[in-house]
């Protein structure tokens, strides 16, 4: 069992849900984020001062998935996300212990689904 | 402060020079002739209509802040009063001359910057019905910044704003109100459905199909996408600050009190259609959607308003109601057909303004009264087509007029300074691209569409 960490641009989330839906995948958490990579920041003024924008608007998904699914996630996620420009995210592959389904109490594979 | 009006009045009433003033020319004894009280109250009633109708501004700001996307709400409100600035100098230099100046049955060609006026015009100072003027001015000129939100650029509405200000609309005014063709013709539009409404409408409807949808809108099916408003509570402010403002635009049309019977029959009308409106386009849309949706109840009141704009004071109420009740139904069907046609016209301008706004200068020819001011009784008293016959004349000209003349400057505008923005940029926001500043700075609004 992997839990898949992407880090994507906002605007790209629709497609990214689009592919993964082809791919079978319809289970996955969206929170929002603030990061940087490789992307600068742009210039934002107020009232005559300027001032730089450093931390950007992410959206952070996480899909816990069970062996058979991690590469056909992975593809999903760089198909949606990807225009070939600096800033277009980062995927992490995590190894996940345990999971457990809360409303019936199945553990492992079958929990994931 | 009642005490002290109480007890000015009773001495006014008793003292000396108020009886010695009656009757008599007011100004060998310092008061006031019962002329100068007509044109003071009404000039008083003109001023206050216009600061309403200036008032709508603020309306128009708010409903189409609420209907966009935070990362855009800076642009649309620097745009919208920007264009309120424009059209007050626009129409100032050039705009008041070409719609109320002397010239031909096209356009006016005199009083560039007031000059060579007289003082008086309708029965009150010049300077007071300029302002009255202007102020529907900028209301036809802001419609436009609705139906083009989200992508188009910021010195080009510039642009756009002055010159729909300084030419377009006073051409189309004059033809109506600056005694041209339309009106020679008994062509009838008591506070502008199609003078502002129209007008404004086909130029959004011109305007937005030009810069095309926005990102995202369509899908490849040509399904249309929410980009949902990003502030509803914002948006009812604004559709309350019109309806609030609507009574001073139709009402101080009138350009005079009288005795009251004409302004408080506008009043009446114009709120019946109002609420008819919001009622039968929420029934609509309660209907065919299933669920009550606040957003399209209120364009149905501003699709109402709009309708009852031209109408107002030659119908009696139950026609009010008949008339906002099937604006509200209108305006639903008139949103599904944009999208149908995949024009993207993210507050509804094109269906309120344009569509309800030529609904209800025909309006003028079915339920009109002549025995109200019209030069001939509406269809449903005589049976005469003749009114709804030129109405509809005068309609579908100054569609085609504002669609021809509105191409060309929109088109001219692309090739200039360019229309759109980039779509990089429109992504982002046009707050940050265009302004450099976030309308909710310190908030981390995410926005993934």
């Amino acid at each position: 069992m992997k839990l898949i960490i992407a880090y994507i641009q906002p605007h790209k989330l629709q497609d990214v849900k689009k592919a993964l839906c082809k791919k079978e995948v319809f289970k996955m958490s969206v929170t929002n984020a603030l990061g940087c990579g490789e992307q600068m920041g742009y210039e934002e003024s107020y009232r005559g001062i300027k001032f730089e924008v450093n931390l950007l608007k992410k959206v952070r998904l996480e899909i816990a998935v069970n062996e058979g699914f991690v590469e056909k996630t992975i593809e999903a996620i760089i198909e949606g996300a990807k225009t070939g420009q600096i800033g277009d995210g980062k995927i992490f592959i995590v190894d996940l212990v345990e999971c457990i389904r809360i409303r019936t109490g199945e553990r492992g594979g079958k929990a994931i689904g | 402060m009642v005490f002290i009006l109480a007890l000015v009045s009773i001495m006014w009433s008793v003292s000396p020079v108020f009886a010695e003033s009656a009757g008599t020319d007011g100004s060998a004894t310092g008061g006031i002739t019962p002329d100068q009280l007509k044109m003071g109250l009404d000039t008083v009633w003109v001023l206050i209509a216009a600061f309403l109708v200036f008032f709508m501004q603020a309306g128009f700001g708010m409903v189409e802040a609420g209907f966009i996307r935070a990362k855009n709400t800076c642009n649309i409100l620097t745009k919208n009063f920007l264009d309120f600035c424009m059209a007050s100098l626009g129409f100032f230099l050039i705009g008041y001359g070409l719609m109320f100046g002397d010239g031909n049955g096209f356009l006016g060609s005199r009083g560039w910057c007031l000059f060579g006026l007289d003082a008086t015009v309708n029965g009150i100072p010049l300077y007071a019905f300029w302002l009255f003027q202007a102020a529907f001015c900028g209301a036809a000129a802001t419609i436009v910044a609705g139906g083009m939100a989200e992508r188009m650029k910021f010195a080009g509405y510039l642009v756009y704003s002055f010159i729909i200000s300084a030419l377009i609309y006073p051409i189309v005014g004059h033809w109506i109100w600056g005694g041209g063709w339309l009106a020679k013709m008994g062509f009838a539009d008591f506070a502008g459905s199609t003078v502002v409404h129209t007008v404004g409408g086909f130029a959004a409807l011109v305007g937005t199909s030009i810069l095309k949808p926005r990102e995202g809108k369509y899908g490849i099916d040509g399904k249309p996408n929410v980009l949902a408003g990003h502030s509803i509570p914002l948006a009812s402010l604004g559709v309350f600050i019109l309806w609030f403002g609507w009574f001073g635009f139709n009402a101080g049309s009138a350009l005079g009190v009288t005795d009251g019977s004409i302004i408080g029959r506008v009043a009446i009308n114009t709120n019946l259609a109002a609420a008819l409106g919001g009622i039968a386009a929420m029934i609509t849309v309660w209907r065919r959607f299933g669920k009550p949706d606040l957003s399209m109840a209120m364009n149905g009141a501003l699709a109402g308003l709009v309708a009852i704009t031209a109408p107002c004071a030659y119908v009696e109420p139950w026609a009010a109601i008949v008339i906002g009740a099937t604006a509200g139904y209108i305006v639903v069907k008139g949103v599904e057909l944009l999208d149908k046609l995949q024009i993207d016209d993210p507050v509804g301008a094109v269906p309120v303004h344009g569509i309800c706004g030529i609904w209800g200068t025909l309006c003028v020819g079915i339920f009109g009264k002549s025995t109200l001011g019209l030069a001939n009784n509406g269809f449903v008293y005589s049976g005469n087509p003749m009114q709804l016959g030129i109405q509809i004349v005068g309609s579908v000209t100054a569609v085609a007029f504002v669609v021809l003349t509105m191409t060309i400057v929109f088109k001219l505008i692309d090739l200039t300074l360019g229309l759109r923005v980039g779509r990089e940029e429109e992504l982002r926001g046009l707050d940050i691209g265009e302004h450099g500043m976030e309308a909710y700075g310190g908030f981390q609004i995410f926005s993934t569409s």
